[in-house]
């Protein structure tokens, strides 16, 4: 019928009677091996103390495979190993040569990119659509840009000497292990230095099949070691004396402590920490691509993202519009097995992370905010977190302040510029955030006022090798992508 | 369905800023469901429902469209329990031939007129040409917008246009033609869906089918968005009709992926959604064909009228 | 020949316009001797209709080259360098049947291949080198970027037919031009099966068209061509570049002679070269400042 009863608000219908089927990839490319030994030298070498650790599939809680952990003898290996591979040959390589090499693992990840994509998705829980269209793919390309820097070298510092650092030791997360993966060793590899890299301990596989990768470009041995194992490998990394260099992507917590250990030595040291961006939406903006941009600032990846787009802070007058539009979207948002081509939003990572998003959850409950639960079905085994929005949050609540990494958007509303402009600088964090607005003045102003290290203007999330990325204040400090993210692995005069 | 003649308000004419590229990006989600078994076979006889079969050519004569509306009844007689298609839609001189070739179905005569495709003409004219095909049975009428008044900024004219052809349309739905490609931006389409809906259509569609480029994702995403926006703001539903373009089954099932996560449940429905083809038809049988049987289709097994 | 042997099938070579391999219309051709004298393949002698041809596929791809992304082109001419590598063989007898020495040939290919993959690697790169963010005097965003130049006609070098034509080609394709070349006139063949390699590496139809023939007749038409918006040359005689810069200000053509560039080093490979043939956008936006709030630190 054309017309609703008077009385009654329209409302639409989402529960459809064409629901989709399931779409599942199919497992086997993935080729998981049973057990996973150290890579070391260009070897894969079991651990000295024999230890393993397994991986599951958060979507499944099965086990994947077991994993070497490396122990202090094992650290000392590879640091050994990559402080050889440079004395002996690397740093002597012409720039040209190099960066063939790191051609050829670009290339090797682009044909192996499938396998890659369903490993990625089995060991982490994210969604196959977003391995396949996005991880797998930019990881690629961070290794092609980064091959094409390492002749060039000259250019990049004016009037300035450019040499090598030497071993750098680096730990990448969970969120996304094969592109934080390639974006600590593209850059580290074109400028002339070896290198030590942990993984994730609930994501080691991409990361060990990329070692595979390294192997088959006949890489020379040493160049590239992964030692994989839990926090205390990493901690032990970083207390390696013979290292030049640590990056580490994860939590300002560890990245705290990380930066306190190193004091007093002369080891450099980039951060890429948490985040607590703020995705602005002004009452010009283009509100259905707001909508969208918003929906995949914080839902994208699970919401597992340093620069999410966790605050959003609408202006008032069209808040209670932008809001309803959000509630429509996440009505047809899709949460469930991540091996679903249709699936939108995977698994959680790890029940410890679960158990962290809901304890905010509560918390977000407890302080008052107003709680919406998108509606649609949640698996029953693994681990599972539907979409949730918090609005009537205060800028004082410990949900718009504290980093949820989750499906968790906190709401808050602002009236002038001059007041979104300082409550979304009010945090310790500076990574990310978002301006939405039709007027080209207001977006150089905002972009000029906003201290974070990476400014979306009606869009969000974008991510480009040549692009720059990295945190203001305690998100962190150092660059990765473009020109800027040579800086840390270089030593000028 | 008759009433009152609209009244232009200028109001009417705000709405939000569009970001063509954010546009172009949620439109490639869409495209990026995969729709395989049960739901593929739904899809595509819901495809088949939903068009509009169309011949718009000088050449068309009675024989022509009596074969396409044999066609229409029974698309293809190996496979069985197929939907019929929802319309025919022909000049205004072939409604009366189609009306007799349907009869007995539930099949929809929809005619276009206004001086269709260019619409220079006077209204007057536009009226009579109206008024032609009503007298001769058209369920439905397909009108086009003076484009040429919109880019002039006479939006009113364009809104009494609209709703002088509403008035003599009678019982018959008004399905008014955007022509999008010759509109220019999405804000330009924005604009013309709110005035064609504010002044009465039953539907709002893309393309006469006779320029490039005719219907795409992004365009036809904003139409939907601004059908989402009225229907929320008034209470009153309108049909989308995507024309030209769309000749494979794929692309077809990617629209009503679009629809259904864009309007929801009660849109995909014949009533609300129609696509302007003529050779999808045979693609999606194809595609049915080869759902059933397991085997990829020949074009030769399949009538071409 | 005995009676057991097999007969070869000779290449004929033509011209390379728009992604086809037409023959000249002019229907002329001469031949192309080894250094024994003996002809080993006959060119096409294009005339000025070839070139007004192959301007014309440069102008219609001219669009659609400059707005892919610079990875874009870096993955094309990356791949260009893989076919070129695959082939090496086959390239190496080209250019041993011309004149060269199996080592000098080795050479060239090996120095062609590595300069293709040099230029890819600047083409998402130069960018961030060239451009600028400008930081004038009053409250406007301004910046400068780079732009291509548009159809280039490039005169290659009379020896080393395979480097000399990539050392001219990759800086130019690379920054988003697209281009005419004539191949070196004695030793034109390793010109044309480069062709081949361009059609198997994904390069779209039109960006690069070579022509081969009379140096004296191709230049002259080149310089006074209208719809040409830049010429390079190296290793061509004063005079003659005298003439071309003559007859080039008639439309204000930007020219450029890399005489001094030794195309054998390291030094013929620059990203200076790219940004030869580039314009400068330089662009003004306002930024505004609401009263009240000044400094958010």
């Amino acid at each position: 019928m054309a017309k609703q009863k008077k009385g009654i608000k329209p409302t639409l219908i989402w529960n459809s009677n064409w629901e989709y089927s399931p779409a599942p990839e199919s497992a086997k490319p993935a080729a998981i091996a049973k057990k996973y030994e150290l890579f070391i030298d260009g070897k894969w070498q079991q651990p000295v103390e024999k230890g393993y650790f397994k991986t599951i599939n958060p979507a499944t809680e099965e086990v994947l495979s077991d994993v070497a952990t490396a122990s202090k003898k094992d650290v000392d290996k590879a640091v050994t190993a990559a402080r050889n591979a440079y004395e002996k040959y690397w740093r002597k390589l012409s720039g040209a040569e190099r960066g063939k090499y790191i051609f050829r693992i670009a290339r090797i990840m682009q044909e192996r990119a499938r396998e890659l994509a369903i490993t990625e998705t089995l060991d982490g829980g994210k969604p196959i659509k977003e391995s396949r269209d996005f991880d797998i793919p930019t990881a690629a390309n961070h290794f092609f840009y980064y091959a094409g820097w390492a002749d060039k070298l000259a250019y990049a510092f004016p009037n300035q000497k450019v040499s090598s650092l030497g071993v750098a030791g680096q730990i990448t997360p969970w969120n996304f292990p094969l592109l934080m993966a390639a974006w600590k060793i593209a850059p580290a590899l074109a400028t002339g230095n070896t290198v030590v890299l942990k993984p994730a301990e609930t994501t080691p596989l991409t990361t060990l099949k990329l070692a595979e990768i390294i192997q088959e470009a006949d890489l020379p041995p040493g160049v590239v070691n992964i030692i994989t194992g839990s926090g205390e490998t990493g901690v032990m990394l970083t207390q390696h004396p013979n290292i030049n260099k640590i990056a580490f992507t994860g939590s300002t917590e560890v990245g705290k402590l990380i930066q306190a250990t190193l004091a007093g030595t002369s080891k450099k040291l980039t951060l890429e920490l948490g985040g607590k961006g703020a995705n602005i939406i002004f009452e010009d903006a283009p509100i259905d691509q707001a909508v969208e941009g918003v929906i995949n600032g914080i839902f994208f990846n699970q919401g597992h993202v340093c620069c999410a787009g966790s605050r959003l802070y609408v202006q008032e007058s069209i808040a209670k519009t932008f809001i309803a539009k959000l509630k429509d979207r996440l009505a047809t948002l899709r949460v469930g097995d991540p091996m679903d081509k249709n699936t939108d939003i995977g698994a959680i990572n790890s029940f410890q992370q679960l158990k962290s998003i809901q304890s905010y959850i509560e918390i977000g409950k407890k302080e008052g905010a107003s709680f919406y639960q998108s509606k649609c079905k949640i698996p029953n085994q693994g681990y599972f977190c539907p979409p949730i929005l918090f609005s009537n949050v205060a800028q004082s609540s410990r949900i718009a302040q504290e980093e949820i990494f989750g499906p968790v958007l906190c709401i808050l509303t602002f009236r002038t510029e001059d007041e979104v402009i300082e409550k979304a600088n009010n945090t310790p964090y500076g990574l990310s955030a978002g301006v939405w607005t039709d007027k080209g003045a207001r977006i150089f102003n905002l972009t000029k006022r906003l201290r974070a290290g990476v400014i979306w203007a009606n869009t969000y999330n974008l991510f480009d090798p040549v692009s720059p990325f990295g945190g203001y204040k305690e998100s962190g400090f150092g660059r990765e992508g473009g020109l800027h993210g040579l800086y840390p692995y270089v030593q000028l005069s | 369905m008759a009433g009152k003649k609209h009244l232009f308000n200028i109001t009417i004419l705000s709405h939000p800023p569009i970001d063509q590229t954010g546009t172009e990006e949620r439109a490639a989600k869409f495209t990026k469901r995969s729709i395989k078994g049960p739901s593929k076979k739904q899809g595509l006889r819901m495809v088949l429902s939903m068009i509009d079969l169309t011949t718009l050519e000088g050449k068309d004569t009675p024989g022509k469209v009596s074969q396409l509306c044999t066609k229409a009844k029974q698309l293809h007689h190996q496979i069985p329990d197929l939907p019929r298609v929802a319309a025919i839609c022909v000049y205004p001189s072939m409604v009366g031939i189609a009306k007799t070739a349907l009869k007995g179905s539930d099949i929809k005569v929809a005619s276009v007129a206004t001086a269709f495709p260019s619409g220079q003409s006077s209204l007057r004219i536009k009226l009579s040409d109206t008024r032609l095909a009503i007298e001769q049975g058209a369920d439905e009428i397909d009108m086009v917008i003076s484009r040429g008044k919109f880019h002039s900024g006479e939006y009113n004219f364009v809104f009494d246009e609209i709703a002088s052809i509403k008035e003599a349309c009678g019982k018959a739905r008004l399905k008014v033609i955007l022509e999008t490609g010759e509109l220019g931006t999405l804000e330009q389409i924005r604009k013309a869906s709110d005035i064609a809906m504010n002044a009465g259509a039953d539907f709002i569609k893309t393309s006469t089918g006779k320029i490039q480029p005719a219907a795409t994702m992004p365009v036809t995403l904003t139409m939907l968005e601004a059908i989402r926006d009225y229907y929320y703001k008034t209470g009153k539903m309108v049909g989308m009709k995507a024309a030209g373009g769309i000749s494979k089954s794929k692309l077809a099932l990617h629209y009503l992926v679009m629809v259904k996560e864009t309007l929801g449940e009660a849109w995909l429905d014949k009533k609300w959604f129609r696509f302007g083809a003529s050779s999808l038809a045979n693609d999606v049988l194809m595609q049915v064909a080869k759902e059933e049987e397991g085997t990829y289709q020949s074009a030769t097994y399949f009538s071409i009228d | 020949m005995s009676k057991t042997e097999r007969l070869e099938v000779w290449k004929t070579y033509k011209l390379f316009i728009g992604g086809q391999f037409p023959r000249t219309e002019s229907g002329r051709t001469y031949a192309v001797k080894n250094p024994q004298g003996k002809t080993i393949a006959n060119a096409c002698l294009s005339s000025r209709k070839d070139l007004r041809d192959a301007v014309v596929a440069a102008r219609t791809a001219l669009g659609g080259w400059s707005s892919r992304s610079g990875f874009n082109r870096g993955q094309i001419l990356y791949r260009m360098a893989e076919m070129l590598e695959s082939r090496k063989v086959q390239f190496r007898e080209e250019l041993v049947a011309q004149g060269q020495s199996v080592s000098a040939a080795n050479r060239e290919i090996k120095n062609t291949v590595d300069r293709l993959i040099y230029y890819a690697g600047w083409c998402d790169k130069y960018q961030a080198l060239f451009s600028s963010v400008n930081p004038v005097a009053s409250s406007h965003y301004n910046f400068s970027t780079p732009e291509p130049t548009g159809v280039v006609a490039l005169i290659a070098p009379e020896e080393l037919p395979l480097l000399g034509l990539i050392s001219l080609l990759a800086p130019c394709i690379a920054g988003g031009n697209t281009t005419v070349i004539l191949a070196s006139e004695k030793k034109p063949l390793s010109a044309i099966s480069f062709a081949e390699v361009l059609h198997s590496a994904d390069v779209p139809g039109g960006v690069i068209n070579i022509l081969t023939g009379s140096r004296q007749e191709l230049t002259s038409w080149m310089s006074g061509h209208m719809d040409i918006n830049a010429i390079v040359a190296s290793a061509i005689e004063p005079d003659h570049w005298a003439a071309i810069q003559q007859s080039g200000a008639k439309s204000v053509k930007r020219l450029f002679n890399w005489n001094k560039i030794d195309l054998t080093s390291a030094q013929g490979q620059s990203p200076y070269l790219i940004m030869d043939l580039q314009e400068i956008k330089t662009t003004w936006h306002p930024i505004q400042s609401i009263a009240g709030s000044g400094n958010s630190y």
